[in-house]
């Protein structure tokens, strides 16, 4: 597969998504300027995590109108994989490719620890090598990652099985003790109606090697690599 | 100034804050922090941020674009509302 990174002025986890592609998974990436407009053949466009241009005005408000943005929009429109990891899903949010805002921590903090996820959703092409209910271990670093939608739209996003991670304890008890942001109903990931676009606030590129504190980001990435696979045997 | 340049710009300011329903957890806290100091009166607080435009005199009619302006960037419509006064 062929992997392209965004990297916007005020990216910083850019080098971190593509070094767990390039040097752990041993697949092609590039990176993609934010005033490019080609993207270059790629099968997954990731929009990593940092604070593009500065977070000024709202995260990711000023971003999303990028040159790069129109293709990676029209990319996702036509189903192509696009995932945004933390600022990428303050991106995707403030593009419309994925429903709700990301708000300030409840407790005003910036927050910088390993949580655990609960996997709801695994009929989506990022987590269809995870078991229903597994629990993963994967860092958040984000001070707007508290997820918020009106009542009817998450009644929506549940309904279609859009909550793709949910934050939880180490036992997949999914409490308010275990919400590190205070978004609504845990909500740590979701996908689009149709599952090929994926914004998330933790950060499964940092979390690809057991020296690192855990391999759970790998079971995300791997489950890109195995849907993207099988899309091209059957293209072919 | 030199003569030449036009003087005085119109003057638009949008006015952005949080829906209504819609936690505000930076005026919560300020809030709290006002009942400490003791003005038990001051029954809530709700942040927001204003933006001054200025605007180029030879533009009469610009009320679309700011419109335009304000809902693309200046505020996030899912969460937030705005209003603009002219001056």
């Amino acid at each position: 597969m062929k992997v392209g990174v965004v990297t916007f002025p005020g990216s910083n986890c850019d080098y971190d998504a593509y070094a767990a592609v390039q040097h752990v998974m041993g697949e092609d990436v590039e990176f993609l300027w934010h005033k490019s407009t080609d993207l270059l053949g790629c099968d997954l466009v990731i929009l990593p995590g940092g604070f593009s241009y500065g977070d000024y005005l709202r995260g990711g408000a000023i971003a999303r109108f990028s040159p790069i943005m129109e293709k990676v929009i029209a990319f996702g429109r036509s189903g192509g994989m696009v995932l945004g990891i933390c600022n990428g899903f303050q991106i995707l949010t403030e593009c419309g490719l994925l429903p709700g805002a990301l708000m300030r921590n409840s407790h005003l903090r910036f927050s910088c620890k390993h949580v655990y996820l609960k996997v709801e959703q695994t009929s989506n092409p990022y987590t269809q090598l995870c078991i229903k209910g597994e629990v993963l271990k994967i860092p958040i670093a984000h001070g707007e990652g508290n997820y918020y939608n009106f009542d009817n739209d998450i009644k929506k996003l549940e309904d279609a099985g859009q909550v793709v991670f949910r934050y939880c304890d180490v036992n997949g008890d999914v409490n308010s003790e275990a919400n590190p942001n205070g978004s609504i109903n845990n909500i740590a990931g979701i996908s689009n109606k149709e599952g090929n676009i994926l914004g998330m606030m933790p950060h499964p590129e940092r979390v690809v090697e057991d020296i690192l504190g855990s391999a759970d980001g790998l079971k995300i990435l791997e489950s890109i690599r195995a849907t993207i696979a099988v899309a091209k045997t059957v293209s072919n | 100034m030199t003569n030449n340049k036009k003087e005085v710009s119109p003057q638009a300011v949008v006015y952005v804050r949080l829906k209504e329903g819609v936690l505000d957890p930076q005026g919560v806290t300020i809030h709290k922090a006002l009942q400490q100091m003791g003005y038990n009166e001051f029954i809530s607080v709700r942040t927001g941020r204003f933006f001054e435009l200025e605007v180029d005199s030879d533009s009469d009619n610009y009320d679309k674009r700011l419109d335009e302006v304000c809902s693309k960037l200046l505020a996030n419509p899912v969460i937030e509302s705005y209003r603009v006064e002219k001056l």
